[in-house]
């Protein structure tokens, strides 16, 4: 305990003893540079400390504005991915394909489940096919009302952009990696954090290491041409690549970070719980279950939040994995077409400017926004109260 | 007391079996890849441009595009991070607000999915910095750099590794005696002569970890890609940065999914995934050696 007070301490009071020399720059106490500033400019020879002043100056100042960096490339991020998704949610867009509406075939569409009668309903649908050739044109732009339709046909004479099936595809596919990696990363990080004896240790990391260096397109590629092939001889499924394949593939991407993390969280539980257990007799099993582990919960939930994070973001393993058909339903052997795997499979292909681009980008900013609220939440709610529980015990 | 004993032990072996199957997983994806890529993987292969409709041939202009986006990539990324590393440790007091939101943008950063960056280096790069260009330069007329190619790609790859960077340079940072910094500044060196003499020299390590797990990161990573630079198959070489590339990753995803025979290939596909594991490989390994060294010399 000890040892752990200097060393906390410790840099606290380095930093207060910098702390007015920091302030000092940081804050803008101007007197000091602008001191500086005239007394260069009114001696003809400036002397090598002055000098050495201005390049501090200049050097702070430059380092400052390129830290700034990573926090301007997060605004344009908005401002970019959101910008061009704008002209949907305005409705000032001009439908991307003109009235071609005189194709009435309206059955075949619809992979196999007349998904569009029962989001129209009944009356809406005998409407739509007496008045094919003028709601044609309207079905082309992306509406509030064809946004939340069950089918995507971004492609065809009369592109819909129902973002149902592939909202349901990624749930599918995340659901399946976390069910799977969840147990799996949380469990081996206890294994390793309390039981493991020290080869075991060694011999675990490096491999979650090569596990999480292992670039999404080899585990993809592994998916898609062993894994795959195995599973549909076990499972037998109609589907060679289903949900489950690319959940199956994706766990093997969430599992480092969940391991990563929890492992982390775990080996931050205080040594005084350990001991405290260990002394009123518990075992080591039951101490890490009943003990460890539950101090530790708030960071497991991170792991688990980080995990999802991971997951519903990865793009090349269910490209290649999850057989791209967008599908809408509960079953996680059918083929589906996630969120990323549709921008990573149509961006390249659709005109600038158009309906159809202007939804892959209103994709993404989903994507966004979902994978920051979640690293937001595990960073700032997470953290702080894993944080207020330890500080809590140890004082 | 017998029963749970027994129990203990059931709970210590699962977790052992969770442990131990990672590590099978990974040795079953490493053999089946070695198994099916090792045959074709010769000196020609990696020489050879593809040929025959990319059902024969090498995947040498794949090899040279890597290498061309991860440089590219490196010369953007790398200064900004340790840059970027050095302020977070080094100028910004721990507490002060801006140095937390910078941080927590570099936490965001990591966090953002590869594809939306993707969708950035199009919006962004080529469009609005790219498109701009080619209206100040040639009025609109042609299109020279408001479209994919090498140039965006790598910066889009340079965002997407910058976090890696950061992380690792800082840990690099923390690891430099505080007594060496100390002594500096009783010497009478400013921040900015103990930040040049003892702070980057002593962190030279990290950084090139730094920038290595930065490059084995671009080079696995496909999805940025996909739209921002990478091409099908290009007859020639990049000869400037305005042209597209074949990428190794961009390539397996291409060669597995798009190509004419699928079936007929599939040992050029192996080979390929093969050498992209190699490479990532190597560099994993020499940025974990890198780090373990600059782990125990902080220990010292």
């Amino acid at each position: 305990m000890n040892d752990l007070n200097t060393r906390v301490y410790l840099p606290t009071r380095a930093g207060s003893l910098e702390r007015p020399e920091t302030d000092s720059s940081a804050q803008g106490n101007l007197p000091q540079t602008k001191l500086l500033s005239r007394a260069t400019l009114r001696s003809p020879k400036p002397s090598l400390k002055k000098k050495l002043r201005l390049s501090e100056f200049l050097a702070e100042q430059i380092i400052r504005a390129v830290a700034f960096l990573s926090l301007a490339v997060i605004c344009l991020l908005f401002i970019f991915v959101f910008g061009e998704a704008i002209p949907i949610l305005t409705g000032e867009l001009s439908p991307g394909v003109a009235t071609s509406g005189t194709v009435e075939h309206e059955g075949p569409e619809t992979y196999g489940m007349p998904a569009d009668e029962m989001t129209a309903g009944p009356a809406e649908a005998g409407k739509a096919q007496s008045l094919s050739l003028e709601t044609s044109g309207h079905e082309g732009e992306a509406t509030w009302g064809s946004l939340t339709s069950r089918t995507w046909q971004p492609v065809s004479a009369e592109p819909k952009y129902g973002l149902v099936p592939l909202v349901s595809g990624t749930l599918r596919v995340t659901v399946v990696a976390v069910i799977i990696a969840g147990p799996i990363g949380i469990l081996a990080a206890i294994f390793t954090a309390v039981f493991a004896p020290r080869w075991a240790r060694e011999i675990l990391k490096p491999f979650i290491e090569i596990l999480a260096g292992f670039p999404s397109v080899v585990v993809g590629f592994f998916a898609l041409i062993t894994l795959a092939t195995v599973l549909q001889d076990f499972t037998g499924s109609t589907y060679r690549l289903n949900a489950f394949v690319g959940g199956l593939a994706l766990s093997l991407a969430v599992i480092p970070i969940v391991f990563t993390v929890t492992e982390d969280a775990l080996g931050n539980v205080p040594k005084e719980f350990t001991e405290a257990s260990l002394a009123l007799g518990a075992s080591r099993w039951q101490t890490a279950f009943f003990v460890i582990l539950p101090a530790a919960t708030p960071g497991v939930f991170a792991a688990l939040l980080l995990g999802i994070g991971r997951a519903f973001g990865e793009t090349m393993i269910v490209l290649m994995a999850t057989g791209n058909a967008a599908t809408f339903s509960g079953n996680i052997f059918e083929s589906v077409r996630t969120l990323t795997a549709t921008i990573g499979a149509e961006m390249a292909e659709v005109v600038f400017g158009e309906t159809h681009y202007s939804v892959l980008f209103l994709i993404g900013s989903l994507l966004f926004l979902f994978t920051f609220t979640l690293n937001a939440f595990a960073e700032f709610y997470v953290r702080g109260k894993l944080l207020k529980r330890f500080q809590g015990v140890s004082r | 007391m017998k029963k749970s004993k027994v129990v203990g032990v059931g709970a210590v072996s699962i977790t052992g079996l969770a442990a131990f199957s990672i590590v099978l997983i990974v040795l079953v994806i490493m053999l089946d890849i070695i198994i099916g890529g090792h045959e074709r993987l010769t000196w020609e292969f990696l020489t050879q441009t593809p040929t025959e409709g990319m059902t024969e041939g090498g995947i040498f202009p794949a090899i040279v595009g890597t290498a061309l986006l991860v440089i590219i990539m490196s010369i953007a990324g790398v200064p900004v991070g340790t840059i970027t590393a050095i302020y977070l440790t080094e100028y910004a007091s721990e507490r002060s607000i801006l140095a937390r939101v910078i941080r927590f943008a570099v936490k965001t950063l990591a966090g953002v999915p590869a594809i939306v960056f993707g969708l950035f280096g199009l919006g962004f790069f080529i469009q609005f910095v790219g498109g701009g260009i080619d209206k100040v330069l040639t009025a609109g007329a042609t299109l020279k750099w408001g479209q994919p190619n090498l140039l965006w790609a790598s910066m889009t790859m340079a965002l997407l590794t910058l976090p890696v960077v950061i992380v690792s340079v800082e840990e690099a940072i923390k690891a430099v005696p505080r007594e060496l910094r100390e002594a500096s500044y009783a010497l009478g060196a400013t921040r900015w002569q103990t930040v040049r003499k003892i702070i980057i020299r002593g962190s030279m390590t990290g950084i090139l970890t730094g920038g290595i797990l930065a490059v084995s990161r671009g080079a696995g990573e496909v999805a940025p890609i996909l739209f921002t630079g990478g091409a099908y198959f290009l007859p020639r070489l990049p000869s400037s940065l305005s042209d597209q590339f074949m990428e190794l990753g961009y390539h397996i995803y291409i060669m597995t999914t798009q190509s004419v025979d699928v079936e007929a290939t599939r040992p050029i596909q192996y080979a390929t995934t093969l050498v992209l594991l190699l490479l990532t490989f190597m560099l994993n390994f020499s940025a974990i050696y890198l780090r373990h060294r600059v782990r125990a010399s902080r220990l010292r």
